[in-house]
């Protein structure tokens, strides 16, 4: 029988360390909805989420009360639109109206976000596609509740670089059209490399076509904790340090599994997966920033720093596997800039640069994260930032993402404001050094080697 | 059986038991196990229960034992036990 030590432990995580179930995301399948007649297709997608989800924010709120654990978000994926739209959409104005619809979907069965206004061009685009990358800016500027992603490249298929190009001046654009609210609509898009089916976080969540009809996923989080845990093994060595990790991130695990199942169950939609991320937020000690220092740098950034992340994210995967049969979405330890308080004053302290958290991406999930940079930055090095990153992603076999805000009006010194779980941002410094002409060549960037590892 | 986790933290008075005590038996909740300890001087007490026979729903009850916490000054929690066996038992 479980004892009162354990029972303590559990309620002071989550009372004062922060933990939580960041996230249910409910993806859904709108294979079904496709329709040559955009008014129809835009009732279709409206009916089914609507019907599928009605209960979903419901139910999460039901479970975090019945076993007093919060559970943050309620969210929903769908089939990317780019497919779903493709035999109905003439013009990026078409696509608009579907993301309207998302949005109104969203609002109505009241969950947070819905990620799915995606198109998937790692080696290639169709018609479809391109015009849903054109009506992106409006499509974002024009809603509150709808995510985008765009999936650039893969290990596969290497980097659509003609793709990496648009989604640079579309960024430009996004943040163009948000300008008054510090470009906010950039927060709202990401691009990918290896961007996984069954992603429950936002904003590059989407439903793949290689999943069912519907499917819940969740994701966990909770940096208090381990953070906490590590105090308890200052000046430990090594083997102590990941041992404690791994037994943490275990216990966090087994809590999203828990939620995970019971919500499958109470909605009767299959289980997916449990996604194992340290996912911050801007609350003191939820930091991933912190657990770093804990481990013994100064500041995030300091020498050590991809070391010590590289520790963090193995360590958080051994002790998650353990806890959920099925694991997957990007699973990792996220080092999100706005979103962390940490980081953010590392960022103010000058430790942190773009290129040393490039480098931390070779070695966690998942990218270069909510970062303002300012709004002057010209679109080609948006694009060469998202191809460096892009690039990582593929040699390495692993999912990269690039979320970047240039903040129109803004510059170095200035602070972004997104408010809420999006937090707000110093603005960074982008290399003025051009990459104009290597993105004036257009084409792509082949598949790697996956022999001769060096 | 259902079992739940209740816990009580805060300042010791006269009769706490007793007020959850009869809330739970009011409820037709079955006590199976009682211990106490004092962290960072609170009073903290843990009583694993069944409610099977309960005929309100779960978070009716946890939400009115809360209440009934909140009108002597302590703080109670009513959880599925779930979540403990799952986060410390293999």
């Amino acid at each position: 029988m479980i004892n009162i030590s354990e029972v303590i432990e559990t309620n002071e995580m989550i009372s004062k360390e922060n933990l939580d179930v960041r996230t249910i995301t409910l993806g859904i399948s709108l294979l079904d909805c496709v329709s040559d007649d955009l008014s129809r297709l835009n009732e279709n997608i409206y009916n089914k989420i609507t019907t599928l989800a009605k209960d979903l924010v419901a139910t999460g709120d039901y479970i975090g009360k019945s076993y007093g654990v919060p559970i943050v978000n309620k969210r929903i994926s769908v089939t990317p639109v780019s497919i779903i739209g493709a035999s109905a959409c003439r013009k990026p104005g078409d696509f608009v109206t579907i993301a309207q619809t998302l949005d109104r979907a969203a609002k109505e069965v009241g969950v947070n976000f819905i990620g799915g206004y995606s198109a998937l061009v790692s080696k290639a685009m169709t018609t479809a596609e391109s015009l849903l990358i054109d009506s992106i800016p409006e499509a974002l500027a024009s809603t509150e509740k709808v995510c985008s992603s765009v999936n650039l490249g893969s290990t596969k298929t290497g980097i659509n670089m003609d793709a990496v190009v648009r989604m640079g001046k579309v960024i430009k654009q996004t943040a163009v059209l948000t300008k008054d609210r510090d470009s906010i609509g950039c927060a709202k898009l990401v691009v990918f490399c290896n961007a996984p089916d069954d992603n429950p976080f936002m904003a590059g969540a989407f439903h793949g076509v290689t999943e069912g009809d519907c499917v819940i996923n969740v994701g966990v989080s909770g940096p208090g904790v381990v953070l906490h845990a590590l105090e308890s093994v200052k000046g430990a060595d090594f083997g102590t340090l990941c041992e404690t990790i791994k037994k943490t991130a275990f216990k966090i695990t087994r809590v999203g599994q828990l939620v995970a199942l019971e919500a499958s169950s109470r909605l009767g939609i299959p289980f997916g997966i449990v996604d194992l991320s340290l996912a911050p937020t801007p609350a003191v000690g939820d930091s991933i920033a912190d657990i770093l220092k804990s481990i013994g740098l100064e500041q995030p950034g300091a020498p050590g720093t991809t070391a010590a992340l590289a520790l963090l994210n193995d360590q958080v995967k051994k002790g998650g596997v353990m806890a959920s049969s099925y694991v997957g979405g990007l699973s990792g330890a996220f080092i999100p800039v706005s979103e962390d308080q940490g980081m953010i004053d590392a960022a103010n302290a000058g430790a942190l640069s773009i290129e040393k958290l490039e480098a931390m991406t070779c070695v966690c999930s998942v990218g270069l994260d909510m970062i303002a940079v300012p709004g002057d930055t010209p679109d080609s090095s948006i694009s060469g930032i998202i191809a460096d990153e892009m690039a990582i992603g593929m040699v390495n076999a692993k999912t990269t993402a690039v979320r970047l805000i240039p903040v129109i009006g803004k510059t170095v010194g200035d602070t972004a404001e997104f408010g809420g779980l999006l937090g707000y941002a110093p603005i960074m410094p982008v290399n003025r050094f051009s990459c104009e002409d290597m993105m004036k060549r257009g084409g792509r960037i082949p598949a790697p080697i996956h022999s001769f590892k060096n | 059986m259902n079992k739940t986790v209740i816990t009580v933290v805060g300042k010791d008075t006269v009769g706490i038991i007793a007020k959850v005590c009869t809330y739970l038996s009011e409820n037709k909740i079955n006590i199976l196990d009682i211990s106490q300890t004092i962290v960072q001087g609170y009073f903290t007490m843990m009583m694993i229960a069944d409610y099977s026979a309960a005929d309100k729903d779960f978070v009716t009850l946890a939400e009115e034992l809360k209440a009934t916490g909140n009108d002597i000054g302590v703080e109670i929690r009513m959880q599925k036990s779930e979540i403990f066996d799952n986060m410390h038992r293999i």
